[in-house]
């Protein structure tokens, strides 16, 4: 055998621990925490995604090429998150324009604005 | 089947554990732009949620978050099945790899019938699908119809994957019936495994950031 088989009992502890925490996440969103509820959201959501990809995907167990390729995949997608946030956000709040953004948003969109 | 070596073992390769690394590591590749491919969108989302954020958890409220919350439960167990069928096709089991192929589809296929009748069904009555009818009226309701577009979008390319897997299943269900796998040759079921798990994954991130954003109004 060439790969590594892991025992089955851990799927299970992994999914009960998945389900745990589906639970916690759901529940955590119905009290206001304020911008709180959106990192403890996706603290969770990573740990959950950690998880799958840990023991359901045999992360543990794959060659460091393979991993190579998940890091520079997440580290890429942070990078396209990161940036774009940084640009938007410094801009000001558009929500407090909303007449300004209305106007760039539907002159964009006219035929007027094609020429 | 003369020669058994040659039915594991393509010739390119000098023997399983190398196959096997090339495999994993074309997978992951293709998962790496997935992730490129639903990251635009999900990058997408997080700009407009940050211009317009009343309108998105406005919109975010008008989501059943006990229905996203159940169809999660039932993805997830669609995982362990599938993980479960990955470890049966590893140790040779050919009737438990089949039960638990069938086990996943079963589990999909719920996870798609509440996607589709329950929820698309449901929104597109109550005026909530932008384009085709949407009712929805207030000082928000534009940037609610841009939360709902983010919605469809999102939801609508993570169902079209789930309806992609439920295909290749069918190919791999019938594969595994004619004694196509063996504890030596389980490839197809691992690499579609882990195109599975990430359908997961993508669901895991949506469940949250569609749902639960409006949850606590």
């Amino acid at each position: 055998m060439s790969e590594h088989i892991a025992p089955r009992k851990m799927y299970f502890y992994v999914f009960f621990g998945l389900l745990i925490l589906t639970l916690v996440t759901w529940q955590v969103a119905y009290i206001d925490l304020g911008k709180w509820n959106t990192v403890v959201m996706l603290i969770i959501a990573a740990g959950k995604a950690t998880l799958v990809g840990t023991f359901f995907m045999h992360l543990r167990w794959s060659a460091s090429m393979i991993r190579l390729v998940v890091f520079a995949a997440v580290f890429w997608l942070s990078i396209l998150i990161t940036l774009t946030i940084g640009d938007f956000f410094s801009r000001g709040n558009a929500e407090h324009q909303p007449m300004r953004t209305g106007t760039v948003i539907s002159q964009s969109f006219s035929p007027a604005a094609k020429r | 089947m003369h020669n058994r070596q040659s039915s594991v073992v393509y010739e390119q390769f000098d023997d399983r554990t190398q196959q096997h690394e090339a495999s994993s590591l074309g997978m992951w590749i293709f998962l790496a732009t997935e992730i490129m491919f639903f990251g635009g969108v999900f990058t997408g989302y997080t700009v407009y949620r940050g211009l317009f954020p009343t309108g998105f958890s406005e919109g975010s409220h008008l989501l059943n978050a006990r229905i996203g919350a159940l169809n999660t439960a039932v993805l997830i167990g669609s995982s362990l099945t599938m993980a479960l069928a990955v470890h049966a096709a590893q140790t040779g089991k050919r009737k438990l790899l089949m039960a638990f192929i069938v086990s996943t589809m079963v589990l999909g296929g719920v996870f798609l019938y509440i996607k589709f009748f329950l929820e698309w069904m449901h929104e597109y009555h109550e005026g909530l699908a932008p384009g085709l009818h949407f009712t929805y009226a207030g000082p928000q309701a534009g940037h609610v119809a841009m939360f709902f577009v983010f919605y469809f979008i999102l939801t609508g390319i993570h169902a079209t994957h789930m309806i992609v897997g439920e295909g290749i299943m069918v190919v791999l269900l019938v594969t595994a019936w004619r004694g196509g796998y063996s504890a030596e040759r389980y490839n197809p079921i691992e690499m579609f495994g882990l195109y599975w798990h990430f359908v997961d994954i993508v669901w895991i991130f949506l469940f949250p950031l569609l749902y639960l954003y409006g949850a606590h109004f």
